[in-house]
């Protein structure tokens, strides 16, 4: 799954001018395919990278965008790039693409969603794929579904650098982007730092992407939980289910020490016992759901996303069915009690939060 | 013995009707300069939730401003129905309380010369939810009220206002109206096949709205069916989560579908009240005066959202705590009429797999349940609580 992430695609690309990415992540594919557009042309991002300086059947690439006619395709360094939508194209579009210039120089074709293209176009694709001129740059991205398959099968046979780009679902794959992130940015994140971001953030991809570039600008050090939760600590709902995590897990001491915290930034009471309810009734569903579910099967039928049922999962063990019952029952306690007249809701949450660790054990 | 004109909604209610009509009919002797007894400045209406409060008030005020004696036909009735007639005052909590501030300028308001020359009504519904203060602001206009000014105030009980105030007002005291009144009027009314009508009266409990809404729309039937069917479902964890979450879809699709039915006919009422009488130099003014109404409208119809959604969880879990006495019922040997009609099965089940001691514990699970909700305890959270300490017995 790591050889998605564009700072390795880069490296693993061979000498064929042919590029295929394949798959439904769309920050992955944008990546992947503005990584082989960069290598292509040669521009500064991928300069740095000594293997492609090194490579010399790109050797020309930085040298001709010197004579490179101003004005092409708003290229600024290297040949021009057609960026298509392979479900636009009509026959012979791609020929009339790929035809030598006036200039004669090299060009960068970049087809989007091939499994849009019309039969005749994707007869096309696959004969120019097969026998690409030496100047041609050709990069192809593909959903990977049913759609359009014969096309990528096709495609595949070629001599093609192919990035994979599967949908991110598993919890253990968004961990991996994230460190791999915080990687590009030459930082380190620990294990309670990835989850404090991904329980902040959500599951939105290009989200996370952006919150660890944020971080990495904004922070110093190792990136912690304590890092990331001070950082959002304007977002109430974050610390909620930072301390509502900690007590289904059983971590008493942490649990505590991050609700004084939440209290005292002003996090409103009731947002940390909807927090715990929401954390205790997903344990208590993922622990009662038949054997051998899958996490989108529980996910479609609970409504929760796939990778927070990961985490409940693993946050059942420990857990019995009269442990959950009499920590919820504890929770609506605590409810009532920031709810109703309570002169400490603090003391309430602290209570409750005491209890549900001890529920655990039960 | 059914009422004619604006008091034929009032289900059960005979003696009631028999004394506002009276009343209106003083009130008439009144506004032509007649001597008269049996008219009062203050009234109180009380009486259970469902039982007509705010409808006997509404049809009395409308008594009160036609020249009929509330005839339903003419546009001071319908004015009155749609709560945009001159000389009523309609006021109702928007949040759960009145203020002092609102309540003083309602009493400036109601010391007002009748535009229509007959009297000036204020419908004060819920009046027990005044805060202290706004109640005494209220008890100065009661105890000296200007001559053509009536106050009507609603409550589910006398209990809950100041006793200053009660013991200025003349007591109007509703009754649980008799399942078989609500199902007479089901079938007279709404064309309702009697054994049905009789089985949705039994199971509103006394409720009119709720018992004609059981007759007559299907899904309000469905979804009490689906709150009855819960008990006999609570096997264990997995089954009692899933219970109350299924609960909180179902009740809060009756909430909405009863708001949206509401918000409807008050719309259509508040058009055609606008419609009617506006020719000539009337038509601009009031075109003009509809645009606030209207935006009026539909604040209340929103508060009145959250009102209705807890009122039906509220209806849910009586429904529910109804369940359980029928077991209890049963388990007793106890021979009466089960108010779970159509659910006799599971009664039945539930009774044989349960101790006494046990059903009593449910039912005190139910009615926390409706405490915690009635303090805005997030309502899925409650109803968890509640459904897995119905499993654990
Ligand atoms: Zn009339």
């Amino acid at each position: 799954m790591l050889g998605t992430m564009p700072a390795r695609a880069a490296a693993d690309r061979t000498r064929t001018g042919l590029t295929l990415v394949v798959g439904e992540e769309d920050l992955l594919v944008e990546r992947a395919v503005s990584g082989a557009v960069a290598a292509a042309r040669g521009g500064p991002e991928i300069s740095v990278d000594p293997e492609i300086s090194a490579d010399p059947a790109r050797a020309a690439g930085p040298a001709s965008h010197v004579d490179a006619p101003a004005g092409v395709a708003g290229a600024e360094y290297g040949p021009p790039v057609h960026d298509v939508a392979a479900g636009e194209l009509a026959l012979g579009d791609l020929a009339e693409l790929t035809a030598p210039s006036l200039f004669g120089g090299e060009c960068v074709v970049v087809v989007r969603g091939a499994q849009d293209a019309s039969k005749e176009v994707a007869g096309e694709l696959t004969g120019l794929a097969a026998d690409l001129p030496s100047d041609v740059t050709l990069v192809i991205t593909h959903v990977g579904g049913v759609k359009g398959k014969a096309l990528l099968v096709a495609l595949t046979k070629q001599d093609a650098r192919v990035v994979e780009c599967p949908k991110i679902t598993r919890l253990a794959d968004r961990v991996a982007f994230v460190r791999g992130e915080f990687r590009r940015f030459g930082r380190t994140v620990d294990e309670s730092g990835v989850r404090a971001l991904l329980d902040a953030v959500g599951t939105d991809l290009r989200a996370v992407a952006a919150a660890c570039s944020q971080l990495a600008a904004d922070t110093e050090g190792t990136v912690t939980e304590a890092v990331v939760v001070r950082y959002y600590r304007g977002r109430a709902d974050t610390t909620g289910f930072a301390v509502a995590d900690r007590a289904v897990e059983g971590k008493l001491a942490d649990a505590l020490e991050l609700l004084r915290w939440a209290l005292a930034v002003g996090v409103a009471p009731v947002l940390i016992t909807s927090a715990l309810a929401q954390s205790v009734r997903l344990i208590g569903r993922v622990a009662s759901a038949p054997r051998g579910s899958s996490d989108a099967e529980l996910a479609s039928e609970i409504g929760a996303p796939p990778w927070k049922i990961d985490v409940a999962r693993r946050q059942a063990r420990g857990w019995t069915p009269d442990g959950i019952a009499r920590a919820l029952a504890v929770v609506a306690e605590a409810d009532a009690a920031v709810k109703g007249e309570s002169a400490s809701p603090g003391y309430a949450l602290e209570q409750a939060i005491r209890v549900i660790v001890a529920c655990r054990a039960r | 013995m059914r009422a004619n004109g604006v008091f034929a909604d009032l289900i059960g209610q005979g003696p009631v009707v028999a004394e506002l009509e009276s009343a209106a009919t003083a009130a008439a002797r009144i506004v032509r300069g007649q001597a008269a007894a049996g008219m009062s400045h203050a009234w109180l209406f009380t009486g259970p939730p469902g039982s007509g409060r705010s409808v006997a008030a509404r049809a009395f005020a409308a008594a009160l401003l036609c020249g009929e004696g509330g005839c339903d036909r003419c546009p001071s009735c319908h004015q009155v129905m749609a709560g945009t007639h001159a000389d009523l005052m309609l006021v109702r909590p928007d949040g759960l309380s009145y203020g002092v501030k609102e309540t003083r300028n309602l009493v400036l308001r109601a010391a007002s010369t009748p535009s229509g020359g007959r009297w000036q009504v204020v419908l004060f519904t819920d009046a027990d939810r005044a805060t202290e203060h706004a109640a005494n602001a209220l008890l100065k206009a009661i105890e000296e009220p200007a001559p053509r000014t009536v106050w009507l105030l609603c409550a589910p009980s006398a209990e809950e206002l100041l006793t200053t105030i009660r013991s200025r007002c003349r007591l109007v005291t509703l009754r649980t109206p008799p399942a078989r009144e609500i199902a007479a009027a089901l079938v007279a009314r709404d064309g309702v096949d009697p054994q049905a009508a009789m089985a949705a009266a039994r199971a509103a409990q006394g409720h009119v709205g709720r018992a004609r809404r059981l007759a007559t729309d299907p899904r309000a039937a469905r979804r009490r069916d689906e709150v009855l069917a819960v008990p006999g479902r609570l096997t264990g964890l997995g089954p009692a989560l899933a219970a109350a979450a299924a609960l909180v879809k179902a009740v809060e699709a009756e909430a909405a579908a009863i708001a949206d039915e509401l918000d409807g006919s008050e719309q259509e009422a508040l058009r055609r009240a606008f419609g009617e009488g506006s020719t000539g130099k009337g038509v601009a003014k009031a075109v003009r005066g509809s645009a606030g109404a209207i935006k009026d409208l539909e604040d209340r119809q929103k508060s009145r959202r959250t009102r209705l959604k807890r009122d039906a969880y509220d209806r849910a879990l009586l429904d529910l705590a109804a369940f359980y006495r029928d077991v209890l019922a049963v388990q007793s040997g106890a021979d009466v009429d089960l108010v779970s009609a159509g659910h006799e099965a599971d009664v039945a089940k539930v009774a044989a797999g349960s101790s006494p001691e046990t059903t009593v514990r449910r039912i005190e699970s139910v009615m926390t349940c409706r405490e915690r909700i009635a303090i805005s305890v997030a309502s899925l959270l409650a109803l968890e609580e509640m459904t897995l300490a119905l499993a654990a017995g």
